[in-house]
């Protein structure tokens, strides 16, 4: 007979292990962790910056240091985890196959199964940089790795293409370590990343940023020895006559991350086209009954305090799900307009939902002066002044049980940017 | 007078700060909040910041134990600190929270392992 477990969850990073914890304290007895990696903690471990907790410990740590605290709670609580073991498949009913070099291949049952995969970088290849393919081209997260965790400097002159926070972050750290950081180059007229990383990371070292530019060819053939960047018109094209050389011996790539979900997939979970994550309910589960997600699988998130406390709830509703909770039937979909991307979760059941739902999401644009507004059927519940928002800072809009009471038959709902 | 120009990172509005000092007095324009108002007075009179680096560890689980500055050090003290980061070596096991380099480039700041690293 197929080994069982009541919760298997996938990934022991930040969401898997608030995940983890969560269950066990709503009282999930069986639980297993599978980790692809030789220690729990995700991409924390990497991320030796300060900036994390200021939500959840009320205090500025870094990343190991808060990966150290879920995983001193998660081994009080004696929740097993399974690392240098990777998930290779997850059926439609909830069998999850592992591989790792003790055991082999396993496949084993869960009674519900939590998606705490990650994200990963988008790499080079689909990022379409002309030129010729020299060793000295990393992604951000890559370089932080090598740098970080293996002990080696990387580069020395370096240019790096997009500013999403990790590229910002690896700015800092390479010029921290001695390396000159000559320019940032973002595609987009606005940055992708925290406005406190682009005033730490670059104004604190005087890195340029440059705004509507990318670069339009890689120099060197066994060592990057330089890239032409020019300025992109409204259309994201080069313009041609303003190409710049800078020479370097690195480029390092930030051009976003996207959810990890081949695993999701083949459990037959809808993935939504705008996160690319799964589309999931308040309840934080996927179109797969008995199967939940959260963290950078379900959408890419700016603060690992806001993943942790996700995932809680994940954990929480999967620990419910096991005790014989079962799926709810009635669901109120979530619209979205004016720029208004998306919202994580994208449905709503009234009946079961808990008294508050945080909804969140990104908008597409630079947006100033707005009112972010919620409709029940075009009825107006709630109304938020907004003097910024911007697409690299998540926002979130919260729900209460409350307006569902004052609307039981509610049919759709809106959350649109508005005058 | 000096005059600087500054972006506010107290909230994602990212104010655009024009700070003046005029020996003694400090003025701030372009912020739309009080928060802003304190955030140039600091940035211009006394700029800190908190460092994370890593040290080299021998005979551990990691080559790296990654640290920072218990407490947040003065700006123009970042590479000094930096150069006493990058001459250190440690022997494993070093935990969280153990004091790595005491006093760092005199700034009455300790620098403190963030990770655990254990015996190889």
């Amino acid at each position: 007979m197929m080994e069982y477990h009541d919760i298997i969850i996938i990934g022991g990073g930040p969401a898997g292990l608030a995940a983890a914890i969560s269950a066990r304290e709503a009282g999930a007895e069986d639980i297993l962790i599978l980790e692809r990696d030789e220690r729990p903690g995700g991409i924390l471990n990497q991320c030796i910056h300060n900036g994390f907790g200021l939500h959840t410990f009320k205090e500025e740590l870094t990343g190991p240091e808060y990966a150290e605290r879920f995983i001193t709670r998660a081994k009080e609580l004696n929740i097993p985890i399974k690392l240098k073991t990777i998930a290779a498949d997850i059926s439609p009913e909830r069998e999850v196959t592992y591989v790792n070099s003790e055991e082999g291949a396993v496949t084993v049952k869960a009674g519900a199964v939590i998606l705490a995969m990650g994200c990963r970088e988008r790499p080079r290849g689909a990022l379409g940089l002309p030129g010729f393919r020299p060793a000295g081209v990393f992604t951000a997260g890559t370089a932080q790795r090598l740098m970080n965790i293996e002990g080696f400097a990387v580069g020395k002159e370096v240019v790096i293409l997009g500013s999403g926070d990790i590229g910002l972050i690896m700015a800092r750290r390479m010029t921290l370590e001695g390396a000159k950081v000559k320019v940032v180059a973002e595609l987009m007229p606005y940055s992708g990343g925290l406005k406190r990383n682009i005033v730490q990371c670059l104004e604190d070292y005087g890195i340029p940023l440059k705004l509507s530019h990318t670069v339009t060819c890689i120099h060197g053939k066994e060592r990057v020895t330089g890239v032409t960047i020019s300025e992109v018109g409204a259309d994201r094209r080069p313009i041609p006559g303003t190409e710049e050389y800078y020479s370097c011996d690195t480029l390092l790539l930030s051009c976003g991350l996207l959810p990890e979900n081949e695993l999701s997939k083949s459990a037959g979970v809808v993935l939504s086209r705008v996160t690319g994550g799964p589309e999931v309910t308040d309840s934080l589960e996927t179109t797969v009954p008995g199967v939940f997600a959260a963290g950078n699988v379900l959408h890419v998130h700016d603060l690992v305090d806001f993943v942790s406390e996700e995932a809680a709830r994940a954990g929480r509703k999967a620990a419910e799900y096991v005790k014989g909770g079962s799926t709810p039937e009635k669901f109120v979909e979530i619209k979205t307009a004016g720029g208004v991307r998306y919202t994580v979760p994208q449905r709503i059941s009234p009946d079961t939902m808990d008294d508050k739902i945080t909804l969140r999401f990104r908008v597409g644009d630079i947006l100033k002066n707005k009112t972010l507004a919620v409709y029940f059927d075009g009825e107006p519940v709630r109304r938020v002044k907004k003097r910024i928002m911007a697409p690299g800072e998540m926002e979130e809009l919260v729900l209460t049980k409350a307006s569902f009471a004052e609307h039981p038959d509610v049919k759709e709902i809106l959350v649109c940017a508005e005058d | 007078m000096e005059i600087r120009e500054l972006t506010c990172i107290r909230c994602p509005m990212g104010c655009q700060l024009t700070v003046t000092i005029d020996g003694e007095n400090v003025s701030v324009s372009g912020n739309t909040c009080p928060r802003g108002e304190d955030y140039g007075k600091n940035e211009v009179i006394n700029p800190i910041r908190t460092v994370t680096s890593s040290i080299r560890v021998e005979g551990g689980s990691l080559k790296l134990v990654s640290v920072k500055t218990k407490g947040d050090i003065p700006k123009g003290k970042i590479f000094e600190v930096m150069e006493a980061i990058r001459s250190a070596t440690v022997t494993a096991p070093v935990h969280t929270g153990d004091v790595l380099i005491s006093n760092a480039a005199g700034t009455g700041i300790d620098v403190v392992a963030t990770k655990t690293v254990e015996k190889r």
